[in-house]
């Protein structure tokens, strides 16, 4: 069994627990450099603000009747920690997706109990961080990520869904569920399942997963077996477009140098850099993360993430390397053996839409010339194959400047900027 | 000397503290002619940090503004040690907001009524009934710094 516990509007809470009069408020927090909306409120969605918009399109009216905040990524990568921490109570099996969404391995769970266990789980996140969760609970990954958004949408389930493979209730789901809407099926998958005459998530269960390997890919034939209830999937073959990108893999064995790590880490980061310029997004802030293998007993357990922000929305490699770099020095541990580490790409927003931003905060020829670079970098290594051309040392990073007029103070890393409580 | 008790108190988790840096409270060691019993304890430092987070995922620091609790030691600008994985009870110091206003107040019973006390003379309990009440978190430690001595 699988659960997914992913927090609610994450960012927007983070930024509730240390001011709760933002509480009941419509508040979104944009990218860096105030460009764009990365995160809203429920109360922000209800007034129309679409996920991405960017700052200076939303009309002096409607921003009287919000807050809008600067994100604060060193506040939201402490409370991701904390949120991973917790739940590494709760199980050693946790793979962190993303840094509001983390996988948690139930082996070996009374499978009555497992509906008690995810309200444990999201009460003690919920005490311990002040963070809302929801957790989805169910034999694959897949299903675990549908059975969350059931708990999202579903008030009266008290933020705990669990779809077993073969209820009535996960057919009822999964019937109402657009094939679109499904966890690693792309906008242009899920028009091709269309001529197939596939268009909601029970249909593609119902097909035949040979026939859809031969016509789709094995990605889309393990979604099949997901959907079946029989896990196929590893959490690096599937990330949705978009939003957000991962690269993360397991070492074939532990290390503890960290010249191997800075290795994988830039190579992790390049390639992400690359489906980043593929899909034609910017992230605003990498996170990194390392872990330890949790199965191996009497070695030394240690895992640790870290976010770093961007000077501006970028998809040039250098610069993502450059952060994730940085990260890995804060978190790197001696004496600790790795099995893993990881980059993600965070709150993506469209590079089309950004560019008038871009230039105002005077990156002209600069980033024009490394627009170049990054373009004649993907053609050769798709051409003459992967990592023809790489990148041996980790960019050079200037102290950037961040716009972040409205960013909240990072309450819980920096000693000036602790939350002030009344004592009167 | 480096005391062996403390210094098992000192003894850490895996994982350093989100904030990083670890301070050690007394630098000095045994520079001894002979075995000292204490040899097994000499590698560890005490740890402050250590000594006043017993959750590091469920704790955090505040600042205090105000002076109605200086009967329990919180002074204006004090650096307050909250756990929020603590069970509110009554006798405990809590961060609670009230009506949407954060303060930090002794939980109280009266009767049978739950009621904020200040540990200043100069002000008045508070009923909680009726009110809408948030828990925030449990104050653990203060953190005082006397005028002139802190950097």
């Amino acid at each position: 069994m699988i659960a997914l516990v992913d927090s609610n509007n994450f960012y927007v809470s983070c930024e509730r627990v240390f001011d709760p009069g933002l509480e009941g408020r419509a508040v979104g927090v944009l990218s860096n450099n105030d460009g764009c909306v990365v995160a809203r409120s429920a109360e922000l969605k209800t007034l129309g603000v679409a996920m991405g918009m960017p700052a200076h399109q939303i009309s002096p009216a409607l921003r009287r009747r919000m807050t809008l905040l600067s994100s604060n990524y060193a506040l939201y990568g402490d409370m991701s920690r904390r949120v991973n921490r917790i739940l590494g109570e709760f199980s050693p099996e946790i793979e962190a997706y993303s840094i509001d969404e983390s996988f948690v391995g139930l082996d070996g769970h009374e499978p009555d109990d497992l509906e008690a266990w995810g309200h444990r789980v999201r009460g003690r996140v919920l005490r311990d961080t002040g963070i809302p969760t929801c957790v989805g609970l169910a034999p694959t990954r897949v299903l675990a990520k549908t059975a969350n958004r059931v708990a999202k949408s579903r008030p009266e389930l008290g933020g705990v869904c669990r779809l077993a493979a073969d209820a009535p209730e996960t057919r009822r789901v999964l019937e109402a569920l657009p094939v679109h809407a499904l966890w690693g099926v792309a906008r242009r998958s899920a028009e091709r399942l269309a001529l197939q005459d596939i268009h909601t998530a029970w249909q593609l269960r119902q097909a035949d997963p040979k026939q859809i390997r031969r016509t789709f890919s094995v990605v889309m034939e393990r979604l099949v077996w997901e959907l079946r209830g029989r896990p196929a999937i590893a959490l690096d073959d599937v990330t949705e477009p978009r939003q957000r990108i991962m690269v993360s893999r397991s070492f074939g064995r532990l290390t503890g140098e960290q010249a191997e790590l800075q290795a994988a880490i830039r190579q992790y980061g390049a390639r992400a850099a690359e489906k980043l310029r593929r899909q034609g997004s910017r992230a605003c802030a990498v996170l990194v993360f390392v872990r330890s293998d949790p199965h191996r007993l009497g070695e030394r357990q240690y895992r640790n993430s870290q976010v770093v922000a961007l000077p501006g929305p970028s998809d040039d490699t250098r610069e993502l390397i450059a952060a994730a770099q940085r990260g890995l020095a804060a978190i790197f541990l001696d004496g600790v053996r790795y099995q893993k580490c990881g980059v993600m790409l965070l709150d993506l927003v469209d590079a089309e839409r950004h560019q008038l931003s871009l230039l105002q905060a005077g990156h002209g020829p600069e980033r024009r010339r490394g627009e170049a670079l990054m373009a004649t970098l993907d053609r050769l290594n798709a051409r003459m194959g992967r990592d023809t051309v790489r990148f041996g040392v980790p960019g050079e990073h200037a102290a950037w400047p961040l716009r972040c007029e409205h960013r909240t103070a990072r309450y819980t890393t920096r000693w000036n900027e602790l939350m002030r409580v009344k004592v009167r | 000397m480096a005391s062996p008790i403390l210094g098992a108190a000192g003894g850490r988790a895996a994982a350093p503290s989100s904030s990083g840096a670890v301070q050690p409270l007394l630098g000095c060691r045994v520079r001894a002619g002979f075995p000292s019993p204490a040899d097994d304890h000499l590698d560890v430092e005490l740890d402050l940090h250590a000594h006043v987070v017993r959750r590091p995922a469920s704790t955090y620091f505040v600042r205090a503004e105000g002076d109605s609790m200086l009967g329990d030691g919180i002074h204006d600008g004090d650096l307050l040690v909250v756990d929020r994985s603590l069970e509110p009870r009554p006798g405990r110091v809590v961060i609670i907001a009230v009506d949407g206003e954060p303060t930090v107040k002794r939980l109280a019973r009266r009767g049978d009524a739950l009621v904020l006390e200040a540990s200043n003379p100069r002000y008045a309990p508070i009923p909680l009934a009726g009110r809408e009440c948030h828990v925030w978190g449990v104050v653990t430690h203060v953190l005082h710094a006397l005028p002139g001595a802190a950097p």
